[in-house]
């Protein structure tokens, strides 16, 4: 039999070299003339570790060594990869590694662990169970189900999921679609990315009980242009489903008809916004819509929508699997299961941690980063992508929870977590918050389309020592004008990394340069 | 990829049949254009308004809003540098300066040699492993100047 190797087809991991190093372990096998079935999986999550192997020993343990570059290889081979014999790279079961054994992954149970686009292999690790006790369920019982839950949605808003579906069931109309928001335009943000290209048929799964729960037929995932990737591997996984009766006019034999579609963004942050990206499927400019109506009553096309992140959707399917209770009794407070936390930036074991909620900053940032990368103290951490505040050392103890960062100002948002050391320079940072938003403003609002080149402007004049104080002022000002007076959360939130740099870190914008 | 303008007609017409009937199809066929001829031309843009009734301003307008759309012919290879926060905290303020000196181009250029066209990235997804440079569909981390030179080198050797 051929011995099984598994390693990552996740972008993070074919960043570092992943493909290369595939090849040259075909080459090594080959020259040793052992027979090897090489299989594509998404990542474990450990991006340091990436490119990361798996070996399976004589007892069919899966044996993981890291990180092996395509120069590595020939070396493993000689020592015994074949064999899974001790190296240094050698790092034993995934399972058995602290910074894995110390995570709940509930939603990412299996990223990592199956091929992606195999039905066989998603079915056997659990998949399509929470779908299969669905058929058994009324639309308004599926709903309660998810309402019970706690679910709330994981693309910034924290709104919770069951009442977005409950409004959509309540619509009477012969059309009403599934949306998945999978702009993922956070920057710091990756945990879309790799839950679409590490277990895509998971996200198939709950849009299909999503449109089931309400009475949708047709669901699109709205894909930035950014993760070619990720729409590679959709597009195989849904080809897959539908050839096995996932998807179609009868899914499953249940008289049930669901279509779906990938379409592809092109590059405009606001996308992510839900109206924005509604008018963007309709094939117009992405320019957001006055709410009433609500996407949930006049949605796509004027239709009644749900429209949901990539992490609330892959989230339904274990909701449905093993009741609501289950995964209520994960988190804290009104913050219930897991999140999908990402750790970015300039730490040294950055990467996807799942936790329940209530877990701390500290944690992530030493426990599971390991600090800084460049050795140098870490000095602050935006959370929440580029509308979310930066924190300073003196709330790292803040727990993971949408209530606890709303009492200090800040954003749990899609759950990136952005680490600097001591070289960043604060008063930049702001600065290039509101150039974002300058960038990416959709023009529809005043506050926010001049509002943003004026910061730009005021904070230019602070960084010159140009009249100091009177710019700072003229910049609080300012930000009071963009959050009040702006139609969404571009224009809207841009204060708070502004703001919370001024706060935290006033001698980045007192001291002369 | 120099494509006649004939090839263009013949390739527009193509995708504008395979898009009939599709709900709201206008990104999508303005995505099939660049990816076969490489950028949307005025004469696209009238011929996809007219397919589907709408005002050449409408379309026009719809491609200009979004940053992925080019309305110019771009070099053999298109270069992201990822300028957002969590590659800014891994400096890739040295990457964006070794590009802009080694191509000899700012954002949006393409250097002389037609070999490369430089655009800003806001995230690319690999934040963890920054700084994060996409070449054409392929993806690299911890793009040091140094990194970035090799790349380079390597996309310039195909
Ligand atoms: C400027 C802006 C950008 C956003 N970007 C995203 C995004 O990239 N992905 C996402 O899921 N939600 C994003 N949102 C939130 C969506 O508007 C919306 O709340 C979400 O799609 C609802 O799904 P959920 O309830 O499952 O989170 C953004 C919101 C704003 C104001
Ligand atoms: S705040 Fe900015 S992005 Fe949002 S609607 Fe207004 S102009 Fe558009
Ligand atoms: S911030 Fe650069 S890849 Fe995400």
């Amino acid at each position: 039999m051929a011995l099984r190797i598994y390693i990552s087809r996740d972008a993070a991991a074919q960043a570092l070299g992943a493909d290369e190093t595939a090849a040259a372990l075909q080459v090594a096998a080959a020259a040793k003339g052992t027979s090897i079935t090489l299989t594509r999986v998404g990542s474990r999550g450990m991006v340091w570790l990436e490119p990361l192997i798996e070996v399976e020993d004589a007892s069919g343990q899966r044996i993981a060594y890291g990180p092996v570059t395509a120069d590595d290889v020939p070396g493993l081979v000689q020592a015994g990869l074949f064999d899974a014999a001790p190296h240094r790279l050698r790092l034993g079961r995934v399972e058995d590694m602290p910074w894995f054994a110390q995570q709940e992954r509930l939603t990412f149970a299996r990223v990592g662990v199956i091929d992606p686009v195999s039905v066989d292999d998603y079915v056997a690790h659990g998949g399509f169970a929470g779908l299969k006790r669905a058929f058994g369920l009324s639309g308004a019982e599926i709903v309660g189900e998810v309402l019970e839950s706690g679910l709330r949605g994981r693309g910034g808003a924290a709104f919770p999921t069951g009442i977005k579906w409950r409004t959509v069931l309540e619509q009477h109309s012969p059309q009403k679609y599934v949306v998945c928001n999978a702009d993922e335009g956070d920057s710091g943000t990756f945990s879309d990315r790799m839950l679409m290209e590490g277990d895509p048929l998971c996200l198939i799964e709950g849009m299909l009980i999503a449109g089931l729960a309400v009475g949708a037929t047709r669901g699109y995932i709205y894909l930035r242009c950014e993760y070619p990737h990720a729409g590679h591997a959709l597009r195989e996984a849904i080809e897959a489903a539908r050839v096995r009766g996932y998807l179609g006019p009868d899914v499953c034999g249940s008289g049930k008809a669901f279509e779906l579609e990938v379409r592809m963004g092109a590059g405009a942050y606001i996308c992510g916004e839900e109206t924005a990206l509604l008018e963007s499927l309709e094939g117009k400019r992405a320019e957001v819509r006055y709410r009433p109506p609500l996407p949930a009553i006049k949605g796509l096309f004027g239709e009644p929508t749900i429209i949901n992140n990539v992490i609330s959707l892959a989230s339904v399917p274990i909701i449905l699997e093993r009741g609501a209770a289950y995964y209520r009794d994960f988190g804290m407070g009104r913050s219930r299961g897991t999140l999908p936390i990402q750790l970015a930036g300039n730490l040294k074991r950055g990467g996807l941690v799942e936790k329940a909620f209530g877990v701390t900053l500290r944690e992530l940032l030493y426990d599971f980063g390991g600090g800084s990368a460049s050795g140098r103290p870490l000095r602050a951490v935006q959370v929440g992508g580029p509308l979310g505040a930066y924190l300073p050392e003196s709330q790292f103890d803040t727990p993971l929870d949408y209530e606890a960062f709303t009492a200090i100002g800040a954003l749990v948002g899609h759950g990136g977590i952005v680490a600097f050391d001591d070289t960043v320079d604060m008063a930049r940072m702001a600065r290039y918050a509101m150039e974002f938003c300058a960038i990416e403003s959709c023009g529809k609002c005043t506050p926010c389309r001049i509002g943003s080149t004026r910061g730009v402007e005021v904070i230019n004049r602070i960084l010159l020592g140009n009249e100091k104080q009177a710019n700072l002022t003229q910049l609080e000002n300012l930000c009071e004008t963009m959050q009040h007076g702006s139609l969404c959360g571009l224009g809207g939130m841009t204060p708070f990394p502004v703001m919370s740099a001024i706060k935290h870190f006033p001698g980045d914008f007192a001291r002369d340069r | 990829m120099v494509a006649t303008e004939l090839d263009n007609d013949a390739n527009l017409e193509r995708i504008l049949a395979e898009h009939a009937g599709m709900e709201g199809p206008l990104l999508p066929i303005l995505h099939a254009v660049q990816d076969t001829v490489g950028h949307i031309s005025p004469a696209h843009v009238a011929r996809i308004a007219k397919a589907l009734n709408l005002s050449r301003a409408e379309v026009h307008g719809v491609v200009s809003f979004y940053h992925y759309f080019r309305q110019q012919e771009p070099g053999r290879h298109v270069v992201h540098i990822c300028r957002a926060e969590a590659c800014q905290a891994m400096h890739c303020e040295q990457t964006e300066q070794h590009a802009r000196r080694e191509l000899g181009v700012d954002y949006g250029g393409t250097s002389a040699d037609g070999l490369f066209t430089l655009e800003a990235a806001y995230c690319l997804g690999n934040c963890a492993a920054g700084p994060t440079v996409m070449v054409d569909e392929k993806l690299y981390g911890r793009v040091t100047p140094e990194r970035l030179a090799a790349i380079l080198a390597d996309w310039r050797s195909r």
